[in-house]
């Protein structure tokens, strides 16, 4: 009986912890069912979505963890992404390079743009989400003046493809097909283990000068990584090999078996290490299990309805490897001295500050982070749709990165990863769905676009309500804990003294 | 200078705004001893720790004068870093731990143990790994160290009892290498009785390891039982440094609170006033006020009609928290009775309806609206609950120019608040008369009681006299019953004729203003006479 209500009141706090996803799914199956969409049509389009946004929607974590709440100043990375793009199309650059020098132009400004952004924050503790929207908007003004006054009126441009026809100012629009559109995603992946060979390569013979000259420690995982890398660059050449990774798209399904196979091997590496180590068998229980389950997940391929809609959805390789790497970044950054101090900064400025951490540094370090992740972003978002919208791009993306991670279940003090990537499918597929559902339902697929509207909205002003909500409680009504003092005597207080 | 001490701050002076709050104070520590830091509140205790650890608030000011020695070494402490390069720690009565984090986190808080990498070798030890193995260790052997073999290094802090925190907090102190100097500020204030008991064995265990121990506390007792030696300040003055051992409890109690009591207001009435035991004006029983850091648990005091009553005792006692329950700021329970009829306290504005009036101690947060005119303030609580200054003019209510113009001038006149006119704002008053205009909109109700609290905060000298002859001129004119609730003993003593100490919540003693000193003194420690 006791162990059935424990599973119960897991089950509930699950909910209860959960519930806006939990919400926000239920909403999304109801539109997917009335929308009566194939899901070869949803899951493609939700891709699709998954690859321009994600990265977005990763940069809001740092800033929310260094307790600078959700940052609606990602928009000003954005504009330095799009000034950059629109000097590399006018200068002709093209393909991957021209995505490289983009990426150089775009980085020092959204550095230096973050910096500003962090010592304004730092001005006005405790108001930054109001101020970098109102931030967003002043960005907005600025990009303006110089793409519509400045480019053509001051600088001299002459492009008729791009400039309006006076002479002075840009182009509503701004077509990347030929030159930008998915320099990114149509990397082929045989180019890319041959760059990640060579990369890791220089990496370990710094690495062992450095051990030569004593001031690095060669490790085994340092050599374990180049031999595993070598590894694939040397099973590149086998041709079966070569002729499947010359491709830039992978079947969903073929990168879903791989996924599943590389968890597989590091599941197995667990049980071995644990049976080498004598460790008891409770080391063993959870990788047998989840071996079980991707067991499991692997056999669901074969069922005809799901086969077909991964056999029909192709992945570009690069932005999805582009999108681990970031999650693989935030997370590793929490391991270090600065995510530490990060943490506590965003847990307690006035602690942080007594235990001699300098939390307005960490702060715009956060937000020189954020902003550049922002940029980076933005770049992906472009080449992919592949028409640059000189004047829209950028005004919503912080709007509904911020509500894609809030719909993961983030909220204004923590978010992870995986609220982030939950967040950006959910959102995305209630965005691909309710148009159509809307014109099934009301024979209106107007009344779907508003509802999304008022939906990505909603969840924004809700998750800010329930912020403010809780800070308010916390003033008027200090912790529970305080409130008995001196009045409640702990049972294990009489332990203490006994020792 | 002697270099038998440790710690030596001699002859520090430090003004705040011409405000002089410490005078040629004098401390001074011995390596491996426990020396108490006693004062009242106001006494200098806290602004003497903020010149040791080189608090930003000291600089901002215009730093102090004297000199601070180290093992005999002249030292300059601009920064709270300094300090803690120095040796220096504290161990501080509001936690500075993060409840959300592991003890591990915690004691290595700004001081982790990071393994240098490629990227950290380039870029700067910002990016080091974190080591958490080595810090569990670390936070073990330390937590061990004191004895706290129970507390888990990595079980999080939020969650666990006060005492178990405070231990937390030392233990990050000892495990910062070369601390030399342990300052405690109150720390059995928030702590229950055996947890105190506790936390002094550990003090013990840490002074014989060599390290010396400042002790600020209230508590004459817990100075007895474990403190070697002690200073004791007064009014931002040094009044003596003693070895325990050569003192006793009411010659401490002395010591801190001796100072003349005059009679600040000429009392010629005061013989001719009747209190009768069975008329009471208000009564409080089991009262019990749920305000953080100022919490009452249980009161039980009878205020007799005509009289002027006062509420002493020290800072986070619950004195405050009498009013701020009666004004219905924060929940209560138990009852309050005035004149014979329960109040209601949930309903706000309760006792204001029953001829209550009350002057808070926050003057510019509760008690004025600074950015309105002196009329507006003086008749805004009279308007609300007595409907008065107000004309109808058929359906509609509104305010009586005249009436309240008229009035505002009275009592302009009657308090001697100095202003340009009833229409000046108030936030652009000085301290004192922002006080009698908060007396003022009290009078304006008519009030049967007037409870004041703090009158005198924050005001000088002159205007300090002025506004307790007004109290005492409206108890013996008007026959209000006045309940006086003050941090200043002087000040009570100087006008009520009871005054009860609050200690932990309750009412510890009721004493008459001519008692002595001594059980003054040992009173606000908490002492009962018997002790001697």
């Amino acid at each position: 009986m006791k162990q059935k209500s424990n599973v119960l009141n897991k089950v509930g706090s699950f909910v209860f912890d959960n519930k806006v996803m939990i919400g926000f799914a239920i909403i999304c199956l109801v539109a997917i069912v009335l929308s009566g969409s194939p899901m070869t049509f949803i899951v493609d389009g939700v891709m699709t979505r998954i690859t321009r946004n994600t990265f977005t929607v990763l940069a809001l974590i740092i800033p929310v963890i260094a307790g600078l709440g959700l940052n609606f100043g990602i928009v000003i990375g954005a504009v330095a992404a799009q000034i950059a793009v629109f000097w590399v199309v006018y200068w002709g650059f093209e393909g991957f390079g021209g995505i490289l020098l983009t990426v150089l132009i775009a980085t020092p400004l959204a550095v230096w743009f973050g910096y500003l952004v962090g010592k304004l924050f730092n001005r006005m503790k405790g108001a930054e989400m109001i101020a970098g929207l109102i931030l967003g908007y002043f960005a907005d003004g600025l990009y303006q003046l110089l793409f519509l006054v400045v480019i053509g009126g001051i600088i001299p441009v002459n492009n008729p493809k791009l400039i309006i026809s006076g002479g002075v100012g840009v182009k509503n629009t701004i077509d990347l097909t030929g030159n930008l559109k998915y320099a990114i995603d149509s990397v082929r992946m045989v180019d890319i283990v041959t760059v990640l060979f060579y990369a890791v390569l220089a990496i370990t013979v710094i690495k062992a000068i450095l051990h030569l000259v004593k001031k690095y420690q060669l490790k085994r995982n340092d050599l374990t990584l180049f031999g595993v890398s070598a590894l694939a660059f040397g099973i590149s050449y086998i041709p079966v090999v070569e002729r499947f990774l010359s491709t830039d798209r992978l079947v969903l399904l073929d990168a879903f078996t791989g996924v599943l196979i590389v968890l597989a091997i590091i599941q197995i590496a667990k049980i071995i290490k644990s049976i080498i180590d004598k460790q008891p068998a409770a080391g063993i229980k959870k990788p047998v299990l989840l071996l079980v389950l991707y067991g499991v997940l692997y056999g669901l391929t074969f069922i005809p309805a799901i086969e077909e809609v991964m056999l029909f959805v192709k992945l570009p390789v690069l932005p999805f490897l582009l999108i681990a790497g970031l999650a693989w970044f935030n997370q590793k950054i929490l391991s270090t001295r600065l995510g530490q101090n990060m943490r506590t900064v965003g847990q307690s400025m006035s602690v942080a500050n007594a235990s001699g951490i300098n939390s307005d540094q960490t702060r715009v370090l956060a937000m020189i982070i954020s902003t550049m992740l922002a940029c980076w972003g933005q770049i992906i978002f472009l080449q992919n749709i592949g028409t640059f919208s000189t004047y829209g791009a950028h005004t919503q993306i912080a709007q509904f990165a911020i509500a894609a991670l809030l719909v993961g279940g983030a909220s204004v003090q923590k978010a992870t990863n995986k609220q982030a990537i939950i967040g950006v499918i959910l959102f995305h597929t209630l965005f691909i769905v309710a148009p159509q559902a809307g014109k099934e339902l009301f024979n209106n697929a107007q009344i779907g676009e508003y509802f999304r509207v008022f939906v990505s909205y909603g969840v924004i002003a809700l998750s800010l309500a329930m912020h403010a909500w809780k800070v308010f409680k916390k003033e008027v009504r200090p912790p529970t804990e305080g409130s008995d003092l001196i009045s409640s005597k702990p049972p294990e207080i009489s332990e203490v003294v006994n020792t | 200078m002697d270099d038998q001490y440790l710690l030596s701050m001699s002859n520090i002076t430090k003004e705040y705004y011409g405000n002089r709050v410490l005078k040629n104070v004098n401390l001074n520590v011995k390596p491996g001893e426990i020396h108490a830091l006693v004062g009242e509140n106001g006494a200098g205790k806290s602004t003497l720790m903020n010149i040791l650890f080189g608090m930003p608030v000291i600089f901002n000011t215009g730093g102090f004068e004297g000199q601070i020695y180290l093992d005999g070494e002249p030292v300059t402490i601009e920064s709270p870093h300094a300090a803690m390069d120095h040796g220096i720690g504290m161990v501080h009565q509001e936690f500075m731990l993060i409840p959300e984090f592991s003890v591990t986190e915690n004691i290595k808080l700004g001081r982790e143990i990071g393994e240098s990498n490629a990227l950290s070798k380039i870029f700067g030890r910002l990016l080091d790994k974190m080591d958490w193995n080595q810090m569990s260790k670390d936070s073990r052997k330390s937590l061990d160290s004191i004895g706290m073999m129970n507390i888990e290094e990595y079980a999080k802090v939020a969650g666990m009892p006060i005492g178990y925190k405070q231990f937390v907090e030392i233990a990050r102190e000892i495990d910062k290498t070369g601390i030399k100097l342990l300052v405690f500020d109150e720390p059995t204030a928030v702590l229950t009785e055996s947890e105190a008991g506790r936390l002094l064995e550990i003090m013990r265990l840490i002074a014989d390891k060599g390290i010396a121990i400042i002790f600020i506390t209230h508590r004459l007792t817990e100075v007895m039982a474990v403190a070697d030696s002690m200073t004791i300040l007064r009014d931002g003055e040094f009044v003596a440094r003693k070895e325990v051992g050569e003192t006793s409890l009411a010659n401490m109690a002395e010591l801190m609170i001796g100072r003349k009591v005059e009679r600040l207001v000429e009392d010629e009435l005061l013989g001719q006033r009747e209190l009768f035991d069975d008329r009471i004006a208000l009564e409080f029983k089991d009262y019990s006020v749920d305000m953080p850091g100022e919490r009452v648990r249980g009161m039980n005091v009878k205020v007799r009609a005509g009289e002027i009553f006062g509420f002493g005792g020290l800072a986070g006692q619950g004195k405050i928290g009498i009013l701020n329950g009666i004004m219905g700021l924060y929940d209560t329970e138990g009852e309050v009775i005035s004149f014979g009829k329960t109040l209601d306290l949930s309903k706000l504005g309760e006792a204001l309806r029953n001829g209550i009036a009350f002057v808070s101690e926050d003057r510019r947060g509760v008690g004025l609206l600074l950015g309105e005119s002196i009329e507006r303030n003086i008749t805004f609580s009279a308007m609300q609950i007595n409907n008065e200054f107000l004309k109808s003019i058929g359906p509609v209510k509104i305010l009586d120019k005249k009436a309240a113009d008229e009035h505002t001038k009275e009592m302009i006149k009657l308090l001697d608040i100095r202003c340009t006119g009833p229409s000046q704002v108030v936030g652009s008053l000085s301290g004192g008369n922002q006080q009698k205009v908060c007396l003022a909109r009290a009078l304006t109700m008519v009030p049967k009681i007037l409870i004041v609290s703090e009158p005198t905060r924050g005001i000088d000298i002159g205007a300090k006299k002025l506004v307790l002859e007004h109290l005492t001129k409206i108890n013996r004119e008007l026959g209000t019953t006045i309940v006086m609730i003050s941090s200043e003993l002087v000040e009570l003593r100087s006008l009520c004729d009871r005054i009860a100490i609050v200690s932990e919540g309750k009412v510890f003693d009721i004493m008459r203003p001519d008692d002595s000193d001594v059980a003054y003194g040992l009173a606000m420690a908490g002492v009962r006479e018997e002790v001697r």
